[in-house]
């Protein structure tokens, strides 16, 4: 409907576009295949060819150049000779609740040897029989020959102590942890780490190549944050949510700061948000609850709710090694998966057979040992609280305590002093040592720690020297 | 999985028209016979088809599903693993599992006791009967004879334990440093030639943490295809850049040297700043040796610093024991960095890193395991300390000898048989193919009957294709000791049709 000037053009159109039609049917059918294929070509070359790159050619005497010109750096940067690690004590002698450098006695508040088992002459009999039984070395890994049948003793005795169903042992205890998380958690899956772990935890984390969430310091609202906005994140994507697994990595009683983790919390949540929990007590085995069986006795949780518990033999049993204790169907996939049982040679049977006698030691004075030790942790607790300067960090309970001094004062030198200051009137403490890329380095501090055979007065006398060094130092 | 049916009997043509250090370096790898290859993929298509099969019959509950089941399992939890992962384990390695694992109750000398144990529902579980077998062990990483539990060293190692206890449970940078460690690391330093050592608690551990304190971002490590995980974590860790090359191919290693150089890191172009070059001295899965001396070459020509790792030929190669470094009779000083462990020729437990002052300062600083791992108990370093010294003494001497004489006449007896055993005429470890999965269980049970343990491996620690039995010798086995296991070879390689070579004539041990 329009005027009869626009009908006109219409027509107009119509009859060109029939002519065109008409045209079509006229053409030479291969002229058609042409122009297809002109059409098509174009197409093809501006979706779907590649820019080609323009590749540098160089001439081979060039690359004779550039090898010429290369100059890789030293293979280590210039050392500094006054570094601790450079100039430690060297000790001679057993190194059990005093020690003897440069020939004088001192107590010893240093290692962490928290039962008083080094130096115990009912395990260095164990040790010396496994000796004249089994000679040293274990001479292969646990898959050939390796397996030494004070091995599996060891594995079923600590079963038995945390009444798990299978227990593993490692020959080295920094590689347990290492070793562990990586067999579990893959690349894609999900680690919600406690910012404080210590260093064997984050290089397992690394090795694992997982999505890492770290949330502060025993802060559970912060965890919660995470897993909220993790859950968000799920039901945007059902699907991949279902073949992700999450994991809680969290210490017992943390070594860089002497806290306990509020266990009883992540258990619930852990039921909430669906993660597995693997939690390290290679401190709080042998020194939290009454009878040394760590964090899940001391909050009464049942301990088939912890997934995974993997600790020391190198703390409070005063052997070497690592173990992990949990359900037959965790524990069981680390002898085929762990790189560092698998492919690491066994542990050395005298050292499986000190750590029987140390389980044999707990399990009879049970009652005595570990709640002794909880009680001089608490009393040694109230005295460094009443000297004036220090900041103590940790729990009243626990055996291991980091001492700092209060405000900007606290810097690695003055520690130094106050150990060396603490040495001449016969006390040994230590700095703690950390390497510079830990995730988040601790403040410097002087880390306690107490062996329960110490009594009040010799407390005291610790606390009397603290004091004095103190003021020492910061006059 | 790939064929590797042809590519390496190039490799043997080329070494033996290498001129210089023919003997030394004379191995052999000879191809995998067709036969064998074809059989070898059959039968791991029947053991997936009756795996699959299995696995159905569980799924739908007309077999009772054994092995451990996940306590969350009804809870919504993400499953700990993939049913795929472990397809292999559930329907391949339990077959086999009396294999493996096997525990011994006696020291791991030339002749040990192993704890028998039964089976009544095909290892899923096992019950020990309380008695033992007595047979030779061709298992345990022995290599000159120290796993004693009478004489000088366990005399040593518990006279270690009555004077320093078991642990002094410290890190060596705080309260952990001994007497005895500063000694192990000086006797260490002078028995191998160099400026310094640092010892180490576990070896794998020497590897995983260390490399990450010699190595970092920036950097290129260029490590051969056949090395042990403990690198390769360590690498990873490290946080530098890493390729391979083709196992011991001094061509490969020389193109990627050239190429990283010419064109820097892949993407930037930015120049290296390091590059590493990490072998391993003995090989332990292939019996081959590094190619040492054009190594340096290689490393001086391009300016590349090199890492060797001498897990398995410290204590066993080269005439004063010195490891490989001494085998081919080198300058120490031209290999950075050396690496051994103490727990196969010393009999001890542990590894360290020797080279000059200022790289063990660096370590010393800067390693993981001297700062949070514990430091090594004395009765370990006792005995490394009085084997060490024992190895300078006549002797030690006897000994080397004697591992170098059982390792050549057991492998020339092997190879004159017919049967293909690969790597290098003078190393320790003998590797002998048998392809075959079921063969390979089959070798491994019937040597035991017979009084002989050895150690098989399959898939995944070596390659799909080539299953095999890796005798390790000692210097404490006897000539009648490798007699009676070349009978039995001979005997049960008879039985199963062993002799797969091609290149030697297949003869009955009696005839030789």
């Amino acid at each position: 409907m329009g005027s009869p000037a626009n009908h006109d053009n219409v027509a107009s159109l119509a009859t060109d576009f029939y002519s065109l039609l008409e045209s079509f049917k006229e053409t030479p059918f291969y002229h058609l295949l042409f122009e297809i294929f002109l059409v098509l070509t174009v197409l093809w070359l501006i979706l779907f060819r590649k820019p080609r790159r323009i590749e540098k050619k160089l001439t081979e005497k060039e690359k004779q150049e550039l090898i010429d010109e290369w100059q890789p750096e030293p293979l280590v940067p210039p050392v500094d000779a006054n570094h601790p690690a450079l100039n430690v004590r060297v000790l001679d002698g057993i190194v059990g609740k005093t020690i003897e450098i440069d020939g004088k006695k001192s107590l010893n508040f240093a290692t962490f040897n928290f039962l008083n088992f080094v130096g115990n002459p009912r395990i260095t009999d164990k040790a010396i029989q496994a000796v004249q039984k089994y000679g040293v070395g274990s001479c292969g890994p646990r898959g050939f020959y390796g397996t030494i049948d004070i091995h599996l003793e060891l594995e079923e005795r600590l079963a038995h102590f945390f009444n798990c169903e299978e227990g593993i042992i490692y020959s080295y205890g920094f590689s347990t942890v290492a070793s562990i998380i990586p067999a579990y958690s893959k690349r894609n899956d999900i680690l919600f780490v406690d910012e404080g772990v210590h260093y064997a935890i984050q290089k397992g984390v690394e090795a694992s190549r997982s999505t890492v969430k770290w949330f502060r310091h025993n802060d559970i609202s912060d965890l919660e944050r995470l897993l909220v906005e993790q859950d968000i994140h799920d039901k945007k994507n059902p699907k991949k949510a279902r073949t992700l697994r999450r994991f809680l990595i969290i210490e017992g009683l943390y070594m860089n700061y002497g806290d306990l983790c509020p266990l009883p919390r992540m258990v619930e949540l852990k039921y909430q948000y669906k993660y597995r929990i693997f939690m390290d007590e290679s401190v709080s085995f042998g020194t939290i609850g009454q009878t040394g069986r760590g964090v899940t006795e001391y909050y009464n949780i049942d301990r088939r709710k912890i997934d995974l518990i993997s600790s020391s033999l190198e703390y409070s049993v005063g052997s070497i090694g690592g173990f992990a204790v949990g359900s037959s169907f965790v524990v069981d996939h680390q002898r085929l998966s762990a790189q560092g049982y698998c492919f690491s040679a066994s542990l050395p049977p005298l050292l499986a057979a000190a750590a029987i006698e140390a389980l044999n030691i707990m399990e009879e004075e049970d009652t005595t040992l570990c709640d002794t030790l909880m009680e001089k942790s608490k009393r040694l607790h109230q005295k460094l609280l009443d000297i004036k300067g220090y900041l103590i960090v940790g729990e009243d309970i626990s055996p291991l305590k980091h001492l700092r001094l209060t405000n900007s004062q606290n810097t690695v030198a003055r520690l130094e002093e106050i150990v060396e200051f603490a040495q001449t009137r016969g006390i040994t403490i230590t700095v703690a040592r950390y390497l510079n890329d830990e995730h988040r380095l601790p403040e410097p501090s002087i880390r306690l720690i107490l062996n329960v055979e110490m009594t009040d007065e010799e407390l005291e006398f610790l606390c009397t020297v603290l004091q004095e060094a103190r003021v020492k130092v910061t006059v | 999985m790939t064929g590797t049916l042809f590519s390496k009997a190039d490799k043997d043509i080329e070494i033996n028209k290498n001129n210089d250090c023919n003997d030394l370096q004379c191995e052999e790898f000879e191809e995998t016979p067709l036969y064998a290859a074809v059989l070898t993929y059959l039968s791991y298509a029947i053991l997936c088809l009756f795996g699959w099969l299995r696995d159905f019959l569980r799924q739908s509950n007309i077999e009772k599903k054994r092995g451990a089941v996940d306590p969350n399992a009804s809870l919504g939890f993400v499953p700990l693993y993939q049913s795929y992962e472990s397809f292999y384990t559930r329907n391949m390695y339990t077959r086999v599992r009396d294999i493996f694992n096997r525990p011994i109750a006696s020291v791991p000398g030339a002749q040990f006791e192993l704890t028998e144990r039964m089976s009544d529902d095909y290892n899923w579980t096992y019950r020990y009967t309380g008695r033992t077998i007595s047979a030779v062990n061709f298992g345990s990483y022995n290599y000159l004879g120290f796993a004693e539990r009478t004489g000088q060293c366990a005399t040593d190692a518990i006279n270690g334990l009555k004077s320093y206890a078991v642990s002094s449970c410290s890190t060596r940078s705080e309260i952990g440093t001994q007497r005895y460690h500063v000694e192990l690391e000086q006797l260490l330093a002078n028995f191998l030639g160099v400026e310094s050592s640092i010892v180490f608690g576990m070896g794998f551990a020497t590897n995983a943490l260390n490399l990450p304190a010699i190595a970092s971002k920036g950097d290129l490590i260029l490590s051969d295809e056949m090395n042990h995980v403990s690198l390769i974590i360590g690498m990873r860790i490290s946080g530098a850049s890493y390729q391979t090359f083709a196992h011991n191919d001094m061509n490969d290693l020389e193109a990627k040297l050239h190429a990283a150089i010419v064109h820097g890191h892949p993407r930037t172009n930015r120049p290296w700043k390091k590059i590493f070059i990490v072998v391993e001295g003995v090989y332990s899965m292939e019996g081959s040796i590094c190619r040492l001396p054009q190594l340096i070459e290689l490393k001086k020509k391009y300016k590349a610093y090199l890492y060797m790792d001498e897990a398995h030929s410290i204590g066993a190669m080269g005439k004063n024991g010195r490891g490989i470094v001494d085998y081919f009779n080198v300058n120490v000083n031209d290999v950075d960095i050396l690496m051994g462990t103490f727990t196969k020729s010393f009999g001890s437990a542990g590894g360290y890193i020797a080279g000059r002052k200022s790289l063990i300062d660096h370590i010393r600083i800067h390693s993981h395991a001297n700062t949070y791992a514990s430091s090594m108990s004395a009765p370990i370093v006792q005995q490394i300390i009085s084997s060490l010294r024992l190895l300078s003494s006549p002797e030690g001497k006897k000994r080397i000898c004697q591992l170098a004489d059982n390792a050549r006449y057991f492998r020339r007896k092997l190879v004159d048989m017919g049967f293909i055993v690969y790597g290098n005429k003078n190393s320790p470890v003998v590797p002998m193919l048998l392809y075959l999965p079921a063969r390979v269980t089959h070798f491994n049970r019937e040597m035991l009957r017979r009084g002989i343990a050895v150690v098989t491996v399959g898939f995944p620690a070596t390659k799909l294709l080539e299953a095999r039995v890796r005798f390790c010798l000692s210097a404490a086995h006897t000539r009648p000791m490798l007699d009676a296991a070349l009978a039995a070879i001979d005997e049960i390689g008879t039985d199963i049709c062993l002799r797969y070579s091609s290149r030697h004539v297949h003869r009955r041990l009696k005839d030789l």
